[in-house]
């Protein structure tokens, strides 16, 4: 390849992207909400109410897919408690919603109503505050923003990278599903939180305020397409590809390697959490099971089934495996667990690239980082983080005739 | 034995009456009717011969032990007879040969606590020798001089409990500590003492109790993870499907009980031995199938054998539930597992615990074995540590590498077959095994089947003692951050080796 | 000349083995010295310690007036070491051109980096460089297609652009033909006295060719240290070479 075709492809493989994002975001935040609330029912182009709801989610999802192939795609972190920070920043939401239920619970007190339940006489201290909603909007983004970023100091300093990181973010997830579980940690155990009536003073059944929610689901995915764009365009973003390959020479080329993935994990984390709160007031109701650990394998698989490293592509595998999920687990429950364990497999088997390399959209890079995943031959370069107790090499044969030809020559003079 | 016409009749004064003499004549048969009487296995034949019917069904003449065809209609039972039964039972039974049923006759007759049985339990303390029946009396007679109006035999009481350490009267003293229910300075002061020195002792049986019990549950944990070290530690392969191994082994223990229960009766109660073979072939033909299908294609790459072999778990949990369906199946435990026996003093351990522990042991050493001394093992170790230079030696990588795997999956399917022991067994075990199974191989130092034995015991044990303390959840949130906290400490594990470091990249 | 590496009676061991033992070893700035030992002698290890990848465990690192024994390897890379693998090392997933600009000598700070635009003199700068390692024309091929003199060429030049005051070069010539190493010899000779160089060589024709001081470690010690025709001719060295 001439390098003006590369420069060009290289040019041209980022932009395709954000092309298809745009027209994505367009639909949902325009089309959809235009062709439900403006479009009469008895049109064709009509979108019914619940399909409004169902793709507002589904954008929701292809957010946290899109901070998930940050830090996957592009830094090489497979992080396993994305779906608690999502789950923590629709906690804080939810929280929101829960107060601004007022009165009107079943049990007419100020207090939520699993509080009544629980005969609790006020509100604990961490509920102070989420009467606001500005306040409850800035911890969906600080409280998964702050514990990823402790979590992550602590993690990266001590280089846990590769399968160990995920296994550890993995026991932090099931930890802090267990502890959301319990009645007494106070956001509602197992039920979670639910029952919402009204977002801002307007009436969450109302097909006019979920239409905005679509739209403003939309407009979320658009920003943080762009934020993440912008990252993995700058020279910061190819640090984190080049860390992604080969760690410890980033190191040795003089950068901080604690500090870009904490950047990189807190920044997705963060935009998980504004995911989480977009996502509760449409659903309705936000509980534990939100922050299983399988969840969170299941944000890995749509990133993988899109295109790992091309953002776009992340979004794309969202949309696809959690349409696929809606349809199929309404249709055929029982099928839908045979076709996710199969898509794992045969994503991973078969199209390591995902569906953006099926359409010739791949990273770049791609085609010669799989030169070094031929099966059956361990690479170094992927294992970047495992201890360090295989053998050194085995000395080759250059080697031992060099020392012996020097030694002649050293015995020789 | 010429009381026993009275079951002939049909009036329960009559029956009363028979069972109040046979109670007293002090003769060794008539615990034996009288158990009939109770479990309503007593009959009367057209001759006013008393019968017993036996297990299976046979009549036997209650005299002489000798089979008889005849049938007869049942003797008379009410209640009133009854509750004289259980305690004329239980006093016979101070007098049985064997210690447990001694044991368990004194608890019957200290549940009743009834003034009139006193005589007959000190009666038998003076004849008694083994300690944990004495134990038994001695705390039994207590707690009825407990409640005596003469302090002197409260205080002896108070000083009995103490020095049998009876755990269970804490409570009852507890009330003899304050003023107006015990008068006497003395006794309370006595008591006082001796509740601390229960609560001591209390201490320790638990802290015991919390090891004994931690140590069965950490080698559930370390069957599961020793097969994560295999395939983990060895071969770099993520097998998130190892939980659903584990539940493989579990299921074919529930297979191979249902083939006993239906074809072979006889030898139901063998049918947990049968299973480990069983189970070690299934889940390894099972493992040896995945390696073949998927693993293959993703040595080298970690992250992506997480990814697929977690669908696989995927594809593996609905495979079980659409053949045994979603809910929980019943194993269990044989007769020979049933029960428990005493190691310390009230400190009792379930049969079923220490085997575990057994097999678990066993199965370390089994692997150990074929690791280090067989040439299967040899072949592994050359292959995980220097691939091409093996293949370069003529050994087969791939058959090594399908047999390793095999190997790691068959451990995980031995640890289902404990775990079919003491828990539940549903599609979803699984799930609940793996991540701590993980945390395991982790803290142990990955590829150190040492450390993982350890790491293994520790986490078990560790979670049994945080359990009273901070509750099931918290205490295992508190594991969960203490885990993490040691990686921080040791990134590669508490065991893993330190060594010049590897050309960087 | 004042030194500008100290390595002050360093030893590190690992569980009871001993791969450096009380090992001293100055350079002076400018210096072009050899590092030649048998395997298993402490080479790759006395790199480890001069760059943080290994703590020692007893001893002093000091470099330019610093002590930088307890450093981590980026902020000694700051201070101006920098270091060559073994094997060669890049970043397979991006170009000749993004190898160089991420080696860059400046800010290695996140928000620096993500607002960064390259100067026309850092464009210069990578421009001589491409020249001098003669990988102009492949400037935007990724840097994992390359041939393997053209990675360890191309690690050269990434270590040139970070404009280290001391350079670690760990056998640069392995595997390399003989048109190969002729042209590194020459890359590296260019760089003496504008840098100092530390090269770690098996080859001894090689280290003849450029070295004008040669120390020869031996289980953890240094065993002889001198010009190279010195070296050649202690017996101890013999002894050792020669395995006898």
């Amino acid at each position: 390849m001439t390098p003006a075709l590369a420069r060009l492809r290289a040019w041209l493989g980022p932009h395709l992207n954000t092309g298809i994002i745009a027209i994505l975001c367009v639909i949902v935040s325009i089309v959809v909400p235009i062709c439900n609330a403006v479009v009469p029912e008895s049109s064709a182009l009509h979108v019914p109410d619940f399909f409004v709801t169902v793709i507002g989610k589904l954008t929701c999802y292809a957010i946290v897919a899109v901070a998930m192939d940050l830090v996957w795609g592009y830094a090489g972190i497979l992080s396993l408690c994305h779906a608690l920070f999502f789950a923590l920043g629709g906690y804080a939401m939810g929280m929101y919603l829960m107060r601004s239920i007022g009165k009107q619970g079943m049990y007419a007190s100020d207090l939520p109503d699993f509080m009544v339940f629980l005969d609790w006489k006020e509100l604990p201290w961490y509920w102070y505050g989420f009467d606001h909603f500005w306040f409850a909007a800035l911890m969906a983004l600080l409280v998964p923003g702050v514990i990823a970023y402790v979590f992550g100091f602590f993690a990266f300093r001590s280089r846990i990278g590769g399968v160990y990181f995920s296994i550890v973010t993995q026991a932090l997830t099931f930890a802090a599903m267990l502890l959301f579980f319990r009645n007494a940690t106070g956001f509602g155990g197992n039920n979670g939180l639910t029952d919402f009536k009204r977002i801002l003073g307007y009436p969450l059944r109302e097909p006019s305020t979920r239409a905005v929610l679509c739209a403003l689901a939309g407009a979320g995915l658009a920003l943080a397409y762009a934020l993440c764009r912008a990252v993995v365009g700058s020279r910061a973003g190819r640090v984190l590809t080049a860390m992604r390959d080969v760690e410890p020479k980033v190191r040795f080329c003089g950068y901080d390697t604690v500090r870009y993935k904490l950047f990189a994990w807190t920044l997705s984390a963060v935009l998980c959490g504004f995911a989480g709160a977009l996502y509760v007031p449409q659903v309705g109701i936000i509980n534990p099971s939100e922050m299983q650990p399988s969840s969170s394998v299941e944000i890995a698989i749509w990133v993988a089934v899109g295109g790992r490293g091309t953002l776009a592509g992340a979004a794309i595998g969202a949309l696809l495996v959690n349409g696929l999920k809606s349809w199929l687990t309404a249709a055929f429950p029982a099928a839908w667990l045979y076709v996710l364990g199969t898509l794992f497999v045969v994503v991973t088997l078969a199209m390591p690239g995902g569906i953006m390399q099926l359409i010739g959209m791949g990273p770049r890079a791609w085609n010669v980082l799989s030169r070094f995943r031929t099966p059956g031959v361990k690479v170094d370069a992927s294992v970047v983080g495992s201890p360090s107790s295989a053998p050194p090499p085995a000395v080759t044969l250059v080697d031992d005739k060099a020392s012996s030809a020097s030694a002649g020559g050293a015995a020789g003079s | 034995m010429a009381a026993l016409g009275g079951f002939a009749q049909l009036s329960g004064d009559d029956v009363a009456h028979a069972v109040r003499a046979l109670g007293e004549s002090g003769d060794p048969r008539a615990i034996r009717v009288l158990k009939a009487l109770r479990d309503a296995e007593l009959y009367v034949d057209d001759a006013s011969h008393v019968l017993i019917r036996d297990k299976n069904g046979a009549m036997v003449d209650a005299l002489s032990g000798a089979p008889v065809p005849a049938s007869g209609h049942a003797a008379t039972i009410n209640n009133e007879i009854r509750r004289v039964l259980d305690t004329l039972i239980a006093r016979l039974e101070l007098k049985s040969p064997d210690p447990d049923e001694r044991l368990e006759a004194v608890g019957e007759l200290a549940r009743r606590s009834n003034e009139e049985d006193a005589p007959a339990m000190r009666d038998a303390l003076e004849h008694e020798k083994v300690r944990s029946v004495r134990r038994a009396l001695v705390s039994a007679l207590a707690e009825g001089d407990l409640a005596s109006e003469d302090p002197k035999r409260r205080l002896g009481a108070v000083e009995a409990i103490e020095e049998a350490g009876a755990l269970g009267l804490a409570p009852k003293l507890a009330a003899l500590t304050t003023a107006p229910a015990e008068p006497d300075p003395a006794v309370r002061a006595a008591a006082s003492r001796t509740i601390s020195s229960l609560h001591r002792k209390q201490i320790f049986v638990d802290g015991a109790a919390d090891v004994l019990y931690g140590m069965s549950t950490g080698s559930i944990l370390l069957l599961s993870a020793l097969g994560l070290a295999i395939t983990f530690g060895l071969m770099r392969v993520i097998n998130m499907a190892h939980g659903e191994l584990v539940m493989i082994g579990a299921y074919a223990t529930y297979a191979t009980q249902v083939f006993f229960h239906e074809h072979l009766p006889v030898h139901e109660s063998l049918y947990l031995v049968a299973a480990v073979p069983v189970a070690l072939v299934a889940s390894m033909l099972v493992g040896a199938l995945l390696e073949v299908a998927v693993i293959r294609f993703l040595y080298g790459r970690p992250l992506e054998t997480l990814l697929a072999t977690y669908g696989l778990s995927l594809l593996l949990i609905q495979i079980v539930r659409s053949i045994f369906g979603a809910q929980n199946v019943l194993v269990e435990n044989p007769p020979w597992l049933s029960g428990g026996t005493e190691l310390f003093e009230d400190v009792v351990i379930p049969y079923n615990r220490m085997a575990v522990v057994v097999f678990t042991a066993v199965v370390v050493a089994f692997v150990a074995f074929v690791l280090r001394g067989t040439p299967l093992g040899l072949r592994v170790r050359a292959v995980t540590q220097n691939r091409p230079m093996a293949a370069c030696m003529g050994i087969s990588t791939a058959r090594v590498d399908t047999w390793t795997f095999a190997l790691g999956c068959g451990v995980g399917g031995l640890g289902g077959v404990a775990l079919s022991q003491l828990g539940n067994v549903g599609p979803e075990l699984g799930q609940g095994v793996i991540v701590d199974s993980f945390l395991v191989v982790v803290l142990g130092g990955v590829g150190k089947i040492a450390g993982s034995v350890v790491a293994a015991f520790g986490l078990g044990i560790l979670n049994k003692v945080l359990e009273p303390i901070a509750g099931a959840v918290l205490g295992k949130i508190v594991v969960l951050l203490a885990v993490i906290l040691v990686i921080q400490k040791r990134p590669q594990g508490l065991f893993a080796p330190r060594g010049r470091s590897v050309e960087a990249v | 000349m004042s030194a500008l590496l100290k390595v002050d009676d360093v030893t590190v061991s690992f569980d009871g083995f001993r791969a450096l033992d009380h090992l001293t070893l100055t350079l002076e700035a400018g210096e072009l010295r050899c590092l030649v030992g048998p395997n298993g002698a402490g080479k790759t290890t006395l790199q480890d310690v001069i760059t943080g990848k290994t703590r020692p465990t007893s001893g002093k690192v000091h470099f330019d007036g610093r002590d930088i024994t307890r450093l981590p390897e980026h902020v000694i890379v700051g201070l101006g070491v920098g270091r060559k693998f073994q094997r060669p090392t890049v970043f397979p997933g991006h170009t000749v051109f993004e190898n160089l600009e991420l080696s860059l000598h400046g800010s290695k700070a996140v928000t620096r980096n993500l607002f960064a635009r390259l100067t026309a003199e850092e464009r210069q700068a990578i421009d001589g460089t491409l020249d001098l390692i003669g990988l102009s024309d492949l400037r935007a091929k990724a840097a994992g297609l390359l041939s393997h003199g053209q990675k360890q060429w191309l690690e050269i030049g990434m270590l040139l652009v970070q404009q280290p005051k001391l350079l670690l070069v760990d056998e640069p010539v392995a595997g390399m033909t003989q048109a190969e190493i002729e042209r590194t010899a020459e890359i590296l000779a260019s760089l003496a006295g504008k840098h100092t160089v530390v090269v770690v060589e098996h080859d001894m024709d090689f280290v003849r060719s450029i070295a004008r001081t040669v120390t020869v470690l031996h289980e953890g010690r240094v065993l002889a240290e001198g010009p190279m025709k010195d070296v050649q001719a202690d017996p101890q060295v013999i002894e050792v070479y020669l395995g006898a």
